[in-house]
């Protein structure tokens, strides 16, 4: 975990109880999970009941309360990929990473989440991986895309 | 740059951006929209710069990365001017053909459109079948602007209507201009902007705000991202026309938080809107004070919900409430609080620039102007699409779509998402239009159009937006949360063999006390595609659950 950057973000935001959200959406992004005792901090820092901090980052399916993977796969799981094969394709990425959306292997390699609609809709079904967009996949090419990540 | 201080210095400043500019001179535009970016239009990108570099055409040849062109699936797509020649599948070793033959005003023949059945070649984009049947008013723009460039915007007339409302016309004449133009909501709902901007600027409340919606939840719709990425500032300038008309000093523009390139440019054309005076205090002189800030969701469907949205910028989680009093009276800290979608705040500065009279031209008798689809599904032709209201559904299908893909038959079309619907492909001589297709069942919503083909399993379709919806509810009211969940579990009975006699009647139900019983649009129009495809697919699910029901 990269504290520095996390008390920075905190720090922007002290005693702003209504940036709870931009608080920790930055830190999502950079710690890519949420630790309980960085919650803490957040209350501590914004003014706000812990309580709150918890039902925000449980709500938005953006944060993770667990630590995630260190790749993240993305499967569209929109209407058009839908359509297209999508669901196909996921069958193929669980079967291969051995995971469900939302779930993260022991080794920490990888973080499956089904997600809808990233609007590259016309090459669809996509793969993303860390926002790599792989378009026109096929359960035959994910096997070969999933390869090139350690 | 200093603060321009008149409206006569934005005029000076635009004239000297044309001055500056050749307009003969080959201008070399590479996508860099949400699909082309997945074709890797990046590496396209790095090579013209390159290659412009290493012949040193620094001043011969004017190059730009923009957003979206439009015609998605057959990106990476490059535009050159003059003449708007269409290359299509780009890639970075095409490159130094087509610099060089821009520069010696010729084509490179194998990159041009080729129709896939006759051969036909087309070569500029008013030839491109895709292209030749639209009415470009609002993305037209989008190939001539670099999206981090404000001065690419003035370029093409940008800021013009602004600067129109607040030199020549008071906040009500915009108003009425708005309410002439008979401008209707884009994002769904269809209901008239400028009756919601009177309530909004006659609410008691001296605090008011204005809000773009670009959250754009909507499944297989991409066109208000396209928008907003590729022309940031044409919904800026809506927005700020729009705060001036309402009486609002403060605008949001919320959106979406996994699209970064979009973040980018938003913050860019907020920082140089205010550099250069068209944000900030005093506009143009004018007195107006206008300040935006840029909110991101975070990644749940119900946070586009106008009620819900504004809960979320206040920084709360986004629950909508119930609507005995409406938003644009109490909403973002109970102020009264005007939210119009991306495209709705884009027609603004057309409307107020061109006139009312312009815009009504446009369009049916109830639905005027232009109107933005996300074309995709089963689709030979596949991207962002703008049309006249009115449009018939053949046009777009077929003209510009292509019709469907290996020779199959299309099914159905498709409207609106998951909260949409569907209408059998015997309809498709119907009108874009508000109303009528809300008659048929399949509503606009905010315009992602799905052609489905012969293949399409309807009842596996009912399922999975049930699926997707049960996902996304908030979970605060029962009718919602449980009604969606039990529909669901009869649809998955019937896929898996287990349907029973009454399961049709029981949906029916659900759908009528979930559509009537639910606090927001979520949970109203969750059951609306499974009532299309009830009304025009039932046969489909008889046969399912008769299967079912016999011994395998």
């Amino acid at each position: 975990m990269c504290e520095q950057e996390i008390d920075s973000i905190i720090e922007k935001y002290r005693g702003k109880h209504g940036a709870l959200i931009h608080a920790l959406t930055e830190i999502q992004h950079e710690n890519h999970w949420l630790p309980h005792e960085v919650m803490q901090k957040v209350a501590d820092a914004l003014d706000v009941p812990f309580s709150q901090v918890m039902q925000i980052a449980s709500f938005y399916k953006t944060f993770s309360l667990t630590p995630k993977g260190r790749h993240e796969v993305h499967v569209c799981t929109g209407m058009t990929c839908h359509l297209r094969g999508g669901a196909k394709l996921m069958g193929k990425v669980e079967e291969i990473t051995g995971l469900k959306p939302g779930e993260t292997d022991a080794e920490a390699k990888f973080t499956l989440e089904a997600g809808s609609c990233l609007g590259s809709c016309s090459i669809g079904p996509e793969l993303i991986i860390d926002g790599k967009h792989y378009g026109r996949m096929t359960p035959e090419k994910a096997a070969d895309v999933l390869k090139q990540y350690e | 740059m200093p603060r321009l201080q008149t409206a006569a210095e934005l005029e000076r400043l635009r004239a000297g951006i044309f001055a500056g500019r050749d307009r003969a001179r080959p201008c070399i535009a590479v996508c860099g929209g949400a699909a082309c970016d997945g074709l890797d239009s990046a590496a396209v990108g790095a090579a013209f710069a390159a290659e412009i570099k290493k012949q040193g055409l620094e001043a011969k040849v004017d190059f730009r990365v923009t957003g979206c062109h439009g015609f998605c699936n057959k990106g990476p797509n490059v535009v050159v001017g003059p003449g708007d020649i269409c290359y299509f599948e780009v890639k970075p070793e095409d490159v130094p053909d087509v610099v060089a033959c821009a520069l010696k005003g010729e084509v490179v023949d194998r990159l041009v459109y080729r129709h896939p059945a006759t051969g036909e070649k087309a070569v500029h984009m008013n030839e491109v079948p895709f292209y030749k049947h639209q009415m470009r008013v609002l993305i037209g723009d989008i190939p001539k602007i670099d999206p981090m460039r404000i001065d690419d915007y003035l370029a093409v007339g940008g800021y013009g209507a602004l600067t129109k409302a607040l030199t020549q016309m008071t906040p009500d004449q915009v108003l009425d201009e708005v309410k002439k133009a008979n401008l209707r909501g884009r994002g769904g709902g269809g209901f008239p902007a400028g009756s919601k901007w009177e309530t909004t600027k006659n609410a008691p409340e001296k605090t008011k705000y204005v809000i773009v919606n670009g959250h754009e939840g909507e499944s297989a719709a991409f066109m208000d991202r396209a928008m907003l990425t590729g022309n940031p500032h044409k919904v800026l300038e809506g927005l700020i026309i729009g705060g001036y008309a309402i009486g609002a000093r403060q605008g949001f523009i919320y959106t979406r938080h996994d699209s970064p390139q979009m973040a980018e440019h938003i913050t860019a054309a907020l920082e140089q809107a205010e550099e250069y005076g068209l944000l900030g205090e005093n506009i143009l002189g004018s007195g107006f004070d206008f300040k935006v800030e840029l909110h991101f969701d975070v990644g749940i469907f119900v946070s586009g919900e106008s009620s819900a949205l504004m809960r979320s910028i206040e920084g709360n989680p986004p629950e909508p409430r119930p609507k005995y009093i409406r938003t644009s009276v109490s909403g973002i800290w109970d102020k009264p609080s005007n939210l119009n979608n991306v495209e709705t705040w884009a027609n603004v500065p057309e409307i107020i620039g061109r006139g009312a009279d312009w815009f009504t031209s446009i369009g049916t008798e109830k639905s005027k102007g232009t109107k933005l689809v996300s074309l995709s599904g089963h689709v030979v032709n596949s991207g962002v699409i703008e049309v006249p209201m009115g449009t018939p559904l053949r046009t777009i299908v077929f003209d510009i779509g292509g019709g469907v893909p290996d020779g199959k038959a299309p099914k159905a079309i498709h409207f609106g998402g998951a909260m949409g619907g569907s209408i059998p492909i015997s309809m498709i001589d119907a009108p874009l239009d508000f109303d009528g297709m809300s008659k048929l069942g399949a509503p606009i919503g905010a315009g992602g159009l799905l052609v489905m083909d012969e293949d399409t399993d309807m009842v596996e379709i009912a399922r999975y937006l049930l699926d997707f919806l049960v996902k996304e509810s908030c979970g605060k009211c029962v009718p919602c949360r449980e009604g969606m969940w039990q529909m669901l579990k009869i649809l998955t009975n019937i896929i898996e063999g287990k349907g029973r006699k009454f399961d049709l009647d029981r949906l029916a139900d659900l759908a009528e006390v979930t559509s009537l019983g639910s606090l927001c649009a979520l949970g109203k129009t969750s059951a609306d595609p499974l009532k299309s495809m009830l009304r025009y697919f039932k046969a489909e699910f008889e046969t399912r659950i008769a299967a079912g029901s016999q011994p395998q």
